[in-house]
């Protein structure tokens, strides 16, 4: 067994492990400890993936090639590069903190691990893929068990945003296997067989034409997942009534498949497409970055808060790669793990707050600070990491994403660029208006003055989501390393 | 004479032996005793199934009337898998509901008959013995549709499905006769040397295709569907949607492919422009089904015009991915019905709402029904995504990128149906939900195998390079 087809092989022992578990403790023992090993196989990877980029300098390493349907050439075919052990590594650290913070899940605790993990099967599977078929089965692997979590577990209008939220995603994918076949039946342009294998497919000239045809189909397809303007509207439901760990898988990882397929499939397969196209989506993903912002100004409801500042956030991340250049293609990816990290912990946080007072509304809440002063103090933390203070992710990210959109000297680039940028100070009021008002002053409800204490199962969780923000902002650069390195050939590719 | 070239025939008479056999039994069997009737009956079918997977010569017989491949013979296989699930999963309602009234064995008579009539149909070298075929195999189900004999609405689609069987059979008939007219033989390899596009003969080709299409069910010679589905057994309504329309769906393909390829250019716009059709109202009349059976019944529609995306390209990929996909569908929509047989049988409900809350008291049978329907809609890595991706990758290496469009956006709208009765089961909560209950024997091993195809038939490959393989010798 391979170093990565352990990240399948591992959440499928768990899942076998957990149909013969009998109620919420063993069930939960269980899937913690699946998720501590994928955990430790990540860090693993991290430090064998630098290992193995010192000897090999194949643009993918550890791959692994299984013919699995010969006669369309389909084949198991799996590999990484630095963003994708990066995402990996964020897929990992973000599945972990979900199973510690559904650690009092009563309702169906079996079957709200099976799906979780099933969902993080499909994430990881998506990471590695490097053939399209399997990165297509595994899309819609993790946008499946959605719509159980957010419909069984749910709160609120639980049904019409669980239907809604899977009818949208899986209406992008099926626009997407369009495209994926547009692209397979044009992958013997050059004269060679048909074939589903990115790398190989990125060696061949796909004509302009069918690139053009091509590239707003496989765009859309997975744009929509990244809350693509104005294809957003299932995200901001889906998140709200959501139970807290699939908020945070969805808006942590889930969402990331979005921008890594527009990445990795859109503009390294089709460079010409995407070039064509490109001011037509800079235009969609500068509004949906201005009206997430604004949107979630207007929220009272702090889960609506986060979930429109992740349409902004995830506008950023396709604003970036579309400015087609390596500066703000780091960006864009670091904005991506930075941006895993914040809204997870946003998420778990509102959740612990939301189960101790039974309100998300923040006109409802006020004076947290003095009575769950942990909770409220990491909810600042995390607050400024998303503004963009420096010493945190969220700087490190939004500041390589502009310097390398402002580096274009079309008026085009830079005015939206201008325009990108002023977001951040509406990011800076609706984060700071709703820490004040929840945060700040008196305490408006008496019944708020003994609310319980954080529990060391929340603590964990938060921590190893605060962990990866503080780390990224002090020490981002090996990180960079390892995202520009890999990003060389797609460089290549696209220029 | 050579009496080894009747080995060719080998199903078919071992299939007519067990048929009279069981007449035999149900003569001599004393009164008490007739329940033994279906153990028989599904041993000796069982039997008959296994013996079918060993292989048989190509050849032709009855100077070329009787005609049988590595192919036909796959897919008779294919057909028996399917009756065999469909007896297991229809033994306890047989055993409550018919036996008791003492006519079981005309039950597996007439569903033997019927089967043989496909399997003439499907082995057919020229049109007379595909009439016969098709005669044989309608005449039995109208029957069996009208078999629960105290229910009225059973009756009416006894009627329903023979009045509109008749016709279609009627107008296949008079298609039939006006190839004859055209090309002067009945012989299919006779007629695909000397076909030509004239008038007479298109409309030849119309009308038998039109036939075919009832039987098929595909738009606009759909409207039997729904009420003969919902007033037939669920026994006899899945026979329909998954055996009846099996075959008719594979001999459809064999001529296109073959005898009427000539008329290709003529055929093809014709299956675009039904394929979208059946596709579109199959989905949408699904969309506020409230029966269960009405609603499979439309989902079944809707599943015709996808297979139709493979008959576009009239080659050995499509002809392959239609075959792979037909097996797929057979073990798919036979769990459907089979989850739908149980629950009926035990509590007599039908509806979707009655299924609210199912998984909370029958978690099994909800995760049963969960896969199928994943399976019909076509979510990997159950085995009906991969059925879905080869019939779209079919239709697009013909560059029907438009119709492929199509079909991804009607697959969108199948998935709200779909996750309609999901919704059901596990989402909502319910005062009165279906109570837990212990499957019998029978129907447990019906779905534990088509749960097994669901889960394997995907992810397995070497099935699909074997159907491949075998569509080379069309």
């Amino acid at each position: 067994m391979d170093i990565l087809s352990l990240f399948i092989t591992v959440p499928i022992i768990t899942i076998l492990a957990l149909v013969f578990t009998k109620g919420l403790k063993q069930a939960r023992i269980v899937s913690m400890v699946g998720g501590v090993i994928q955990l430790i196989m990540a860090i693993n990877l991290v430090f064998a993936y630098f290992k193995e980029k010192a000897v090999n300098d194949a643009i993918m390493v550890f791959t692994r090639d299984v013919v699995w349907y010969e006669h369309f050439n389909i084949h198991y075919s799996i590999g990484v590069d630095g963003v994708s052990v990066a995402l990996l590594l964020l897929t990992a650290i973000v599945v972990l903190a979900g199973v510690f913070i559904s650690w009092k899940m009563n309702d169906l605790p079996k079957e709200f691990f099976i799906s979780l993990i099933v969902l993080s099967i499909g994430v990881y599977g998506f990471f590695i893929s490097i053939d399209l078929f399997t990165l297509f089965v595994f899309f819609e692997i993790a946008v499946i068990p959605m719509y159980l979590l957010i419909g069984i577990w749910g709160t609120g209008p639980k049904e019409y945003s669980a239907m809604k939220l899977t009818l949208m995603l899986m209406g992008a994918s099926a626009v997407l296997l369009v495209g994926i076949l547009g692209i397979y039946f044009n992958s013997n342009a050059d004269g060679g067989a048909l074939t589903f294998n990115i790398l190989e497919i990125a060696q061949v000239n796909i004509p302009f034409e069918v690139q053009k045809i091509f590239f707003p189909l496989v765009f859309i397809g997975f744009a929509v997942i990244s809350a693509l303007f104005p294809f957003h509207t299932w995200s901001p439901d889906g998140h709200a009534s959501a139970p807290t760990a699939v908020s945070m898988l969805h808006a942590g990882v889930l969402m990331k498949l979005g921008g890594y397929g527009v990445f990795r499939v859109a503009m390294y397969l089709l460079p010409e497409g995407a070039l064509h196209w490109s001011w037509f989506f800079i235009i969609l993903a500068v509004i949906g970055v201005i009206y997430g912002a604004f949107a979630a100004l207007k929220q009272t409801d702090l889960k609506y808060i986060n979930a429109y500042s992740s349409v902004s956030h995830l506008g950023l991340v396709l604003f970036a790669l579309l400015m087609l250049n390596k500066t703000s293609w780091n960006g864009a990816i670091l904005q991506s793990l930075s941006h895993g990290f914040m809204t997870a912990l946003f998420f778990a946080l509102i959740g612990m707050i939301y189960s101790r007072t039974q309100t998300r509304d923040i006109y409802k809440l006020g004076g947290l600070l003095k009575v769950i002063p942990f909770i409220s103090v990491i909810y600042v933390i995390v607050g400024l990491a998303s503004l963009g203070l420096p010493g945190l992710s969220g700087f490190v990210a939004e500041m390589n994403i502009f310097v390398g959109a402002f580096q274009h000297e079309d008026m085009f680039y830079r005015v939206s660029t201008i325009i990108v940028v002023s977001a951040i100070v509406v990011t800076a009021v609706y984060i700071l208006r709703a820490a004040g008002i929840m945060l700040m002053g008196p305490v408006k409800n008496e019944a708020y003055l003994n609310l319980p204490k954080v529990t060391w199962y929340e603590k964990t969780g938060i921590l190893l989501l605060l962990i990866p923000i503080v780390g990224m902002g002090v020490a981002p650069l090996w990180l960079s390393d390892m995202i520009l390195e890999s990003l060389q050939p797609f460089i290549q590719a696209v220029l | 004479m050579d009496f080894s070239s009747f080995l060719l025939m080998r199903q078919e008479i071992l299939l007519l032996a067990i048929t009279l056999l069981l007449i035999l039994t149900e003569i001599f069997i004393p009164q008490n005793k007739k329940s033994s009737i279906v153990h028989l009956a599904i041993f000796l079918f069982g039997i008959h199934t296994i013996v079918g997977f060993f292989a048989i010569e190509e050849g032709n017989i009855f100077g070329g009337m009787f005609h049988t491949n590595d192919l036909v013979h796959f897919f008779k296989n294919v057909l028996n898998i399917g009756v065999l699930i469909l007896l297991l999963q229809s033994a306890d309602w047989l055993q409550e509901k018919i036996v008791i009234h003492n006519r079981g064995t005309e039950f597996f008579v007439l569903m033997f008959a019927s089967l043989l009539g496909m399997y003439f149909m499907i082995s057919a070298g020229d049109f007379l013995m595909f009439y016969l075929g098709l005669e044989l195999s309608t005449l039995p189900i109208a029957a069996l549709a009208a078999y629960e004999t105290t229910k009225r609405i059973s009756s009416e689609a006894g009627i329903k499905l023979i009045l509109s069987a008749a016709l279609a059979s009627g107008v296949s008939l008079f298609g039939i006769s006006m190839l004859y007219a055209t090309t002067g033989s009945i012989y299919f390899n006779d007629i695909t040397e000397v076909i030509t596009a004239t008038n007479l003969s298109i409309l030849g080709l119309i009308l038998f295709f039109a036939g075919l299409a009832f039987k098929i069910s595909l738009v606009p010679f759909h409207f039997w569907t729904a009420d003969v589905y919902e007033g037939a057994p669920i026994s006899i309504a899945s026979y329909l949607s998954v055996i009846s329309k099996g075959a008719a769906v594979f001999i459809l393909m064999i001529l296109l492919f073959t005898v009427l390829k000539p008329l290709m250019f003529i055929w093809e716009n014709l299956v675009y422009v039904i394929a979208i059709a059946t596709m579109f109202i199959g989905n949408l009349f699904a969309l506020r089904q409230q029966n269960m059976k009405r609603f499979l019944a439309f989902s079944s529609i809707a599943q015709a015009g996808f297979i139709l995306l493979g008959f576009i390209i009239g080659n050995q990929l499509g002809a392959a991915t239609v075959v792979y996909f037909v097996l797929i569908y057979v073990f798919s929509n036979l769990a459907a019905f089979g989850v739908v047989q149980a629950i009926s049988l035990e509590t007599g409900k039908e509806n979707i709402n009655d299924y609210e809350g199912l998984y909370r008291t029958n978690p099994k049978l909800s995760l049963v029904m969960m896969l199928a329907l994943f399976s019909l809609a076509g979510i990997p890595p159950v085995a009906g995504f991969f059925g879905k991706f080869f019939l779209f990758i079919a239709a697009a290496s013909e560059g029907y990128y438009i119709l492929v469009f199509i079909a991804v956006v009607n697959v969108t709208i199948s998935l709200y149906y779909y996750l309609l009765v999901v919704r059901a089961m596990f989402l909502r909560k319910s005062d009165n939900p279906i109570p837990f209950f212990k499957n019998k024997l029978y129907m447990r091993l019906g779905l534990i195998i088509t749960v097994l195809g669901i889960l394997i038939l995907g992810l397995y490959n070497p099935i699909y390079d074997y159907i491949f393989e075998l569509s080379g010798n069309l």
